[in-house]
């Protein structure tokens, strides 16, 4: 069978992820010190373990509603309004199978073929491939280290065209770190007012900001809400990737017709997952700060270690990573870190794997233990320090 | 616990230079702190946490229970005082409950720590009685988990 001309040309033409390719040696190798999990070292709180195991007692194993148990949205609109003084009602929020779903099920409900999406660059590597896959042309904003990774109102201005149909803002930014402060926001509301673009706004990382304000929703801005969904989860909140759990809140003229794609492609979120979340929502503040300040520790850890490597790295104040800038070695991104691998065992993610423009960096997640990250730094400065 | 207690507590080898740069204050601040810590008694030592199980000369370790009569003016300290001196006495509590004091002893042997109970601790005048349990495992200690370590089980990298 010629399997190539059953395939499907967009699904072809996704290129395979080049992390894969890496992670694939890592696992064959002994004695290596990662810095490449983009996801919690923590496990999930125990109390939302527990409210998932007694849901399991309690025989909640069915489908739930196709937008999630009304509890769970509702609970959602209060953390929401708690957190960031949003107001949702809970019939403008449905559950999706993480905040993956969210992104996929948004843009293949608002895109139509030929419609081109904004996606700031560099910036999680689904945002392309989903694109494609609903039928549109993924047009990447290249993002600067001098501008801090954000995305400035001039960038936006002329990457807007007649066909611009979405604008994704992917703050706080993994593989960056990037945040983007109200004033910020306010510069990018300025230009999409007035204009029929969407935003897809994922937050995933909102709670992960370690700026003294903390995290702002574009939602707070005004004239945003009507066009904005709004995508978030239990990920990296609370330490509950494996549970796959995430949300979308936005205007019922787009969430409803949004849940007609999960409901015939998923059906339902988790019913498990969706009851521990509830737990999570309402009581876990205290797990989530503490889980807060042990990332802020090594957060400045690393970032004054890789510093005094003699690297360049922007100082990144939200999610889990840094993005340091290792062009001085010499080496490419790819380079560096099969290098890195080989000679030092240590495993980093090229920047490159999250667009062109991540060329010349590597993403180093924190999400590990300080004896961890110590000993990836000691390696890394052996490394860098024969190069540069 | 303070914060540079939170991260002793993880690593006690992470430095004041370290420590410093994680919570965002000078070293001469870290170490000033520390250094107070230690004249005040409140760190009074930094030890590895051992797996005893994985190194050959294992001691035999025992909770003996002690139910004893306070002595009048001084309570239980005195008598405490008396058991604590021993070097084979590596923890001791007073109890509230069914019993008073606590006692954890190692032994190269459980022969040496019977004998240890009956020719030392048994015969103290005020020691009412004694109960000796002999701890077969360590599953759990200082917060740390001693059987099934598994390595990082995240599987993806983004």
């Amino acid at each position: 069978m010629d399997y190539e001309k059953i395939l499907s040309p967009v699904v072809t033409a996704i290129p395979p992820s080049g992390i894969r390719k890496l992670f694939n040696v890592v696992n064959e190798m002994e004695d290596v010190v990662s810095l490449g999990v983009g996801e919690p070292d923590f496990n999930t709180p125990q109390s939302i373990k527990n409210a998932g195991i007694r849901s399991l007692e309690l025989g909640y194993t069915h489908y739930t509603a196709n937008a999630g148990i009304k509890e769970l949205r509702e609970e959602i609109t209060v953390y929401l309004n708690r957190k960031y003084n949003l107001s949702y009602d809970s019939e403008d929020v449905f559950v999706t199978v993480g905040g993956s779903e969210a992104i996929d099920a948004a843009l293949r409900t608002v895109v139509v073929p030929g419609d081109e999406v904004l996606i700031p660059e560099p910036s999680f590597v689904c945002y392309k491939p989903l694109t494609a896959l609903a039928g549109g042309v993924p047009v990447p904003i290249v993002t600067k280290e001098e501008d801090n990774f954000r995305l400035t109102k001039q960038q936006l201005e002329s990457a807007i065209t007649p066909k611009t149909k979405a604008l994704i803002l992917p703050y706080p930014n993994n593989p960056t770190g990037a945040v983007m402060s109200k004033k910020d926001l306010e510069a990018i509301a300025e230009v999409i007012r007035g204009t029929n673009i969407i935003i897809i706004s994922d937050e995933i990382y909102s709670e992960l900001n370690y700026t003294p304000e903390g995290h702002t929703s574009i939602i707070e801005i005004e004239g945003m809400k009507e066009r904005t969904i709004l995508i978030n989860g239990f990920s990296k909140t609370f330490a509950m990737t494996g549970w796959r759990l995430g949300y979308a809140c936005g205007p019922k003229e787009i969430i409803q017709p949004m849940i007609k794609v999960h409901q015939f492609a998923i059906m339902s979120s988790p019913t498990t997952s969706q009851y521990a979340a509830v737990e999570a929502l309402r009581s876990c503040d205290n797990e989530v700060n503490v889980m807060k300040n042990e990332y802020n520790m090594r957060r400045r850890l690393m970032l004054a270690g890789l510093r005094s490597m003699g690297l360049s790295c922007f100082e990144p104040l939200g999610a889990f990573y840094l993005f340091p800038n290792i062009t001085k070695t010499g080496f490419s991104s790819d380079e560096f870190c099969e290098r890195l691998l080989k000679e030092e065992r240590v495993a980093v993610v090229s920047g490159n794997a999250f667009g062109v423009s991540g060329e010349g960096f590597i993403r180093c997640s924190y999400a590990y233990s300080v004896t961890n990250i110590n000993k990836a730094l000691e390696r890394i400065g052996r490394f860098v320090k024969k190069y540069i | 616990m303070n914060e540079i207690l939170d991260i002793l507590d993880k690593d006690a080898r992470t430095t004041p230079e370290q420590i410093a740069i994680m919570l965002g204050r000078s070293t001469e601040d870290v170490k000033a702190a520390i250094n107070k810590m230690e004249n005040d008694k409140i760190i009074l030592g930094y030890k590895p946490l051992v797996n005893r199980e994985k190194i050959e000369d294992d001691l035999v370790c025992a909770l003996i229970e002690l139910k004893v009569t306070p002595s009048a003016g001084e309570g239980f300290d005195s008598i405490a005082s008396r058991i604590y001196c021993y070097e084979q006495v590596r923890n001791l509590y007073l109890m509230s409950g069914a019993y008073d004091l606590a006692v954890f002893v190692e032994g190269r042997n459980i022969k040496e720590v019977a004998l240890f109970v009956s020719e030392h601790l048994a015969q103290m005048d005020s020691i009412l009685s004694t109960s000796t349990h002999f701890m077969l495992k360590t599953y759990k200690r200082e917060g740390v988990i001693f059987e099934n370590i598994k390595g990082d089980t995240r599987e993806l990298m983004v």
